[in-house]
């Protein structure tokens, strides 16, 4: 018998596994002592949670303000603008995955989201509908993408160009009349899971190209400018985000002429990009340090002016070397949003704060915070890992 | 061959200083259209400093340039022009590694002189052959070999169709079996009639092509003259040790 066992291949996939245990956990007495003491500890700490999440913890107050927490008190008759935008977001997607990473597996994962969101969580029967029409639009992308990715690659950049005047408009609406479908939705009426995306997306893309021009500010040999960046940013930094959103709500309409409002959402955009763009900033000067000297005396040697130097050699260089610090700012500027719900606004937290401030949800304080808190984690570690693709796929010809 | 006279760089009492540190002490040279020059002498000599303030990577702050009837000032279109006509190729070659091969030999083209990428692409591909790599066109310099992307280097400076090129040491950072891969197509170059200024320790090749030579110590000119003069004959002490050094090896 004994030949028989080792004569046949065992089960690579059982042997891997059991190769694996013994020697990353059991390989001497020690670490067998280790691992063991380090299971008892792990189940100790996850067994309260487990037990709670499964049986004590009352999920309903998710599941009836689940439109809540997704878009706030967003009217009902023009949701269906948003799920416009959305599926023309999913279909750039889908599109994008089709053109520019056909093998992998993640995007058609991303895809299928939807479909899967749709079946695990209780929406109603028309956002039910809604999400596996996203996934069906966003896999007619992925195929159109595929087949034809020359003919398609101008239409989809110029796509997300306009994507986000395009969810502007649409969540915001243009209609003179205060009914109908395309009546104007007040910011004040924006909150949850919405809010939130929409202050994370005005705060990343305009923060980036501000952030990069501070950085080249910093750097520039005009005093002026010089000194204005350096100024701008030591300040900004100096300062939580707290305050600049509260100077943003509350000191502002002291600067403006009486009987002129600013918009509050607005108000918080502006403050958060502002915030985010002097941190940008630093990234940036960090990466533009890392490129040598030779790169520069190469592009003046052939003739190309300071700012085609910067544009073609120096900035795709340097803004490559620093993607993982770039999403980890973007990630950051996500979960800081979170802090507008202090000054009053109805984001994820702001929007689960009125959920638990209802009678019947009283006390319902972890099964909200649990559930935002996997909305936040799962976005942030979607776009880690999206970012971590992209190092993979730029890495080519890194020296 | 009426021009084969003519100056094309003059370069009078040229003085620069770092700091209190006098890295360049009165230069003056003519060069001639289609000339070959060497540039050599010691580590710290100013030779490398002196071929840069030719394109201004390095400015001088006194005496006076003229490249090809422009006088080198702090006029930023003069500068610009005098680059476009220069080519330079560096000790650390200097490609910009995010752009492949293709891609750094046509961007000036494309964005200085304006060239259709269709035509840039043509006349890179050409250079690309004449320096004897077409093949390597869609890599990225980190997949090539030193003498490879030095010959990329060249062919970079060459596709702006410049009158004059400037060689700062180019086989100095290269492993000795690929130093005649490039010297070949400096060769080659020489021949064909481009006006090249050399710093190099490449005692073969100034003897091959050089139609000048000059000796720099201490930022100064010490000797020149024709590589018979120089290797056969030279006049100064100071020249015949530095000689009597790089030749013994």
């Amino acid at each position: 018998m004994a030949n028989l066992d080792t004569a046949l291949p065992p089960l690579t996939e059982r042997s891997t596994i059991l190769r694996w245990l013994r020697k990353n956990l059991f390989g001497s007495w020690l670490d067998s002592l280790l691992t063991i003491v380090g299971l008892l500890i792990v189940y100790w700490a996850l067994k309260g949670f487990l037990t709670w999440a499964f049986t004590a913890a009352e999920w309903r107050v998710v599941s009836a303000n689940l439109r809540l927490l997704m878009i706030g008190q967003y009217p009902i008759e023009q949701v269906g603008r948003l799920w416009l935008w959305l599926a023309f977001l999913v279909f750039l997607t889908g599109t994008s995955f089709g053109i520019w990473a056909r093998q992998s597996r993640f995007a058609v994962g991303v895809l299928m989201l939807p479909a899967v969101l749709a079946l695990v969580f209780p929406f109603e029967g028309a956002a039910r509908t809604w999400l596996l029409a996203l996934t069906v639009i966003g896999v007619a992308g992925w195929l159109g993408g595929r087949t034809k990715p020359e003919v398609l690659k101008r239409s989809v950049i110029a796509g997300w160009v306009i994507a986000l005047p395009i969810i502007i408009l649409l969540t915001h609406g243009f209609s003179e009349s205060t009914t109908g479908f395309w009546a104007v939705a007040k910011t004040n009426l924006w909150g949850g899971l919405l809010l939130t995306f929409l202050l994370t997306v005005v705060a990343i893309l305009f923060s980036f190209p501000l952030g990069v021009l501070l950085a080249l500010g910093r750097r520039s040999e005009l005093p002026a400018v010089r000194w204005f960046s350096v100024l701008y940013i030591e300040l900004v930094r100096g300062v939580p985000l707290i305050t600049i959103l509260f100077m943003a709500q509350l000191m502002l309409p002291l600067f403006l002429p009486e009987g002129m409002t600013i918009d509050r959402v607005l108000r918080a955009m502006v403050g958060i990009t502002l915030f985010s763009a002097a941190y940008l900033a630093e990234n940036v000067r960090g990466g533009l340090q890392a490129i040598p000297k030779g790169q520069y005396e190469a592009a003046q040697a052939l003739g190309l002016s300071g700012a085609q130097t910067m544009i073609f050699i120096i900035l795709p260089q340097a803004l490559r070397l620093i993607i993982p610090i770039l999403v980890g700012q973007f990630i950051a500027v996500f979960k800081d949003t979170a802090l507008v719900a202090i000054v009053g606004l109805l984001d994820l937290v702001g929007i689960a704060k009125t959920v638990l401030a209802q009678p019947e949800f009283l006390g319902l304080q972890r099964e909200v915070y649990v559930f935002i808190s996997l909305i936040y984690w799962v976005l942030s570690y979607g776009m880690s890992y999206l970012s971590q693709r992209l190092e993979e796929r730029l890495g080519v010809g890194k020296r | 061959m009426t021009h084969e006279a003519e100056t094309i760089i003059t370069v009078q009492d040229v003085h620069k200083w770092y700091g209190d540190f006098h890295a360049l002490r009165g230069i003056n040279m003519e060069v001639k259209r289609r000339e070959v020059i060497v540039i050599f002498g010691p580590s710290g000599s100013g030779k490398s400093t002196f071929i840069r303030t030719i394109n201004r990577l390095e400015e001088h702050q006194r005496g006076k340039i003229i490249v090809d009837g422009i006088e080198l000032s702090h006029d930023v279109r003069n500068i610009e022009k005098i680059r476009m006509e220069t080519g330079m190729v560096f000790q650390q070659f200097n490609l910009f590694p995010h752009l492949t091969v293709l891609q750094n030999i046509t961007l000036a083209p494309i964005q200085v002189r304006k060239w259709t990428k269709q035509k840039a692409e043509e006349i890179a591909m050409q250079l690309l052959e004449r320096v004897g790599i077409p093949e390597q066109a869609h890599k990225y310099p980190g997949q090539l070999s030193g003498g490879q992307q030095q010959r990329v280097a060249i062919a970079r400076s060459l596709a702006m169709q410049p009158k004059i090129m400037l060689f700062d040491e180019p086989t100095s950072a290269l492993d000795p079996e690929m130093i005649k891969e490039v010297l070949d197509v400096m060769i080659e170059l020489a021949k064909s009639g481009m006006t090249m200024l050399v710093v190099t320790h490449e005692m073969g090749f100034a003897r091959a092509v050089a139609d000048r030579m000059f000796f720099f110590d201490q930022g100064q000119i010490v000797e020149s003259g024709t590589p018979d003069e120089i290797f056969k004959d030279p006049k100064e002490e100071r020249t015949k040790l530095f000689l009597s050094q790089i030749l013994s090896h």
